[in-house]
């Protein structure tokens, strides 16, 4: 095996680092999350709170990453601000070339510095900087551009960095990298501002050597000729994630207005379709992916003082800030939903917790659980201008609402009500598939409480008549085999090419002897792992609810069953006591 | 003869799988192999600037080469002969595109050859193999 394992260790109290051989980890756990989580289990410091200087973010690739077509992501672990349990997120853009080509596998990043900083990576090892004339800066696109001009490794670079939300310590902000990427969800951008880490670049000119050329290179042809030839890549290429959106809506699994409706009137306005005919402005890739599903749209604005002086601005869409900030918020005018979604972008907030967010506080003000002097705005459905100006409260936090707003529904619906229809899971407010309870119990029992842990959405749109245990099998099934992937570590996107198979003769290829049941056991093994941290972190299955509101709104499977919901969840928590039982 | 050509450099995605062949074409996983480079034009929404070798016809990296470490390829370019190189880097600041790339782990250039591969990895028709004529 040629991989280095190399893992970069970085202390941000005292300003040192070191680098450490880890094949005993990589070995064990092969890559990405695997031994993320094992770093993360060695390096946090026990019941550390998610802004105590314990709390630790550990990036890590895996053994595809720089070898493989679409091997395009880097996984960051840390606990999370806004679950207050283990906290996962993946992010492509060029971090993970960009890690590689430093030479590292995985970094460790831990301690509070006393002053902003931002760090910059390479085969040298770690500069630490003063961030003093970054923090506080207006956007995100703007630190980029100045990092960008100040330093090394254009074009082979990343440059993760956090907006005013991390500074600010919005539990749902997010790292931006490349502009139009991010570790977007559970709030790594406030773990950063907690840390006062502005950004982090990481470049270099490292590569590395396949023991066999010609059954690396013929590995490699078999799945990128699977990649350019398949359907959904292609989808993904034309429209980006927007397809869902028609689709969506027509199966009425569409969140619409807080999930008042199933079904968005004029989804069509905001559709993938239409905003490749009208606004689609330049398709970009991450490092390595053929697909290039990042899609960016132009708005074009005329300056109010100067006859034919226009502002192009760029704005990356997707299908899940389409609903978070789009239908949830009764939002159709395109040009009004691009410009809510550039805000959130240059603030750097989670645009699905922020929508979500919005669209809670929206339904709380009219029902009066808050009123006109915490919302301080007249926030109402399709009202843009009001939601671009809530969206800056959130970020400034100008009093008691807005500070608790920004600490996720979750708990502001504690403080203010209006829990019924506060649309959070498990703390993590809810991605847009209204499709039924493969969802909803993919939500709540996910690892992290996201829709990429077991796709619920698929499995609903895909299944009818499982009963709530199969149905949960099924999900944590899907789960496990995920742990394998975001181990080697390859984009979701391309899940139906990295079949066991091809992720085998993949490995192979390296020299790894992996086989297929190896892979699947060593995810199901990476599943327990989690579970069983989770559990030490004080996780409490029983404790799991499901917002009224769900049950309220038919889903493409009708009514949800409240019942068939508790019959799962119940099911769900003797297989998590099985598994914590077991791995103590 | 046959050169590589950008056919068009606004459809280029960014992706990166053009470098990515150029590396692996000698068994590495990585960028800093590859003879051609492709980086945005100050952010990804500006759109990318792929520099590849123009084989020249009267190479101005060949006239730089103090030791004839490089020669004439037919049809343009030049050839490297790496026993010969002493890593000078004249070639490198002789190209004033800038296609000439160095390989630190050897301190030798990396000079495209125009042998076409990576030309089967782009998905978009940014790259392209064109005859030179003679």
């Amino acid at each position: 095996m040629m991989n280095q394992n190399n893992v970069l260790y970085i202390d941000l109290e005292r300003k040192c680092f070191h680098v450490r051989n880890r094949s005993d980890l990589f070995n064990e756990w092969l890559g990405g999350v695997g031994v993320a989580l094992q770093l993360y289990k060695e390096e946090a410091v026990r019941g550390a709170t998610p802004f105590d200087p314990g709390n630790v973010i550990v990036f890590a690739i895996g053994p595809l990453t720089a070898f493989y077509p679409l091997a395009s992501k880097v996984v960051a672990v840390f606990k999370s601000p806004l679950t207050g349990n283990y906290g996962e997120s993946h992010a492509g853009g060029r971090s993970a070339t960009a890690i590689r080509s430093a030479g590292y596998e995985a970094i460790v990043i831990k301690g509070v510095s006393d002053r902003p900083i931002y760090l910059v990576i390479s085969e040298k090892g770690v500069q630490f900087r003063d961030a003093a004339t970054l923090w506080g800066m207006r956007s995100t696109y703007t630190v980029g551009r100045v990092l960008r001009e100040a330093l090394l490794g254009a074009g082979v670079r990343t440059i993760m960095r956090i907006g005013r939300a991390g500074e600010k310590l919005v539990r749902y902000a997010c790292v931006v990298t490349e502009t139009y990427r991010h570790f977007g969800r559970m709030g790594l951008g406030a773990v950063f501002g907690s840390k006062k880490l502005k950004a982090l670049i990481i470049y270099g000119k490292s590569s590395i050597r396949a023991p066999k050329i010609k059954v690396y290179r013929d590995a490699y042809d078999e799945i990128y000729g699977l990649a350019i030839k398949s359907d959904s890549m292609k989808k993904y290429h034309e429209l980006g994630t927007a397809l869902n959106v028609l689709p969506l809506n027509a199966l009425g699994a569409l969140p619409t207005k807080n999930l008042t409706s199933n079904k968005f009137e004029e989804a069509e306005r905001i559709s993938g379709e239409s905003l490749a005919s009208n606004k689609l402005g330049r398709r970009v890739a991450c490092s390595h992916c053929p697909v290039a599903c990042i899609h960016l749209a132009t708005i074009r604005e005329p300056y109010p003082d100067e006859p034919y002086f226009y502002k192009t601005t760029f704005v990356s869409y997707d299908y899940e800030p389409i609903y978070s900030l789009g239908s949830m918020l009764g939002i159709s005018n395109v040009d009004d939903l691009l410009k809510l979604m550039d805000e959130v972008e240059r603030g750097g907030l989670d645009a699905m917790s922020t929508g979500v967010a919005l669209a809670w506080a929206t339904e709380a003000y009219k029902k009066g659980f808050v009123k006109s002097n915490d919302v301080l705005v007249d926030i109402d459905w399709g009202k843009v201008d009001a939601y671009r100006v809530a969206v800056e409260f959130v970020l400034n936090q100008p009093n008691e609402f807005y500070e608790a707003l920004a600490k996720g529904i979750d708990y502001a619906s504690k403080v203010y009500g209006g829990k019924e229809f506060a649309l959070s899971f498990g703390g993590n407010e809810m991605p847009g598939y209204h499709t039924g309870p493969a969802a909803y119990i993919g939500y709540l029992i996910g690892s992290r409480h996201s829709h990429l842990d077991s796709a619920g959405y698929s499995l609903d749109q895909k299944t009818r008549g499982l009963t709530p245990d199969e149905l949960v099998d099924r999900l944590i099934k899907e789960e496990c085999w995920r742990q394998t992937l975001s181990s080697l570590v390859v984009c979701y996107f391309s899940r139906s090419i990295y079949e066991p198979s091809v992720v085998k003769k993949a490995l192979n290829a390296l020299g790894y002897e992996s086989n297929e049941e190896e892979l699947e056991a060593l995810g199901r093994r990476i599943y327990e792992e989690k579970q069983a941290l989770k559990a030490s972190e004080g996780f409490d299955p029983t404790s799991l609810r499901a917002p009224e509101r769900i049950f309220e709104t038919p889903s493409l499977h009708g009514f949800i069953d409240r019942d068939y919901i508790r019959t799962a969840l119940e099911h769900y928590s003797k297989v998590f006591k099985k598994i914590v039982e077991k791995t103590f | 003869m046959k050169r590589l050509a950008i056919i068009d450099v606004e459809r280029c995605v960014g992706c990166q799988l053009c470098m990515f062949a150029c590396s692996r074409r000698l068994g590495f996983a990585g960028l800093d192999k590859a003879a051609l480079y492709a980086k945005s034009v100050g952010g990804f929404e500006r759109g990318f600037t792929v520099i590849v070798c123009r084989a020249c016809i009267d190479a101005p990296c060949l006239r730089a080469c103090p030791v004839d470490a490089l020669r004439a390829r037919t049809g343009g370019g030049v050839l490297l002969d790496p026993s010969k190189c002493i890593g000078c880097r004249f070639c490198e600041k002789a190209c004033d595109i800038r296609a000439i790339f160095w390989d630190d782990s050897t301190n030798k250039p990396v000079i495209c050859v125009h042998c076409g591969y990576c030309v089967n990895y782009c998905n978009f028709r940014v790259l392209g193999i064109e005859e030179t004529g003679k």
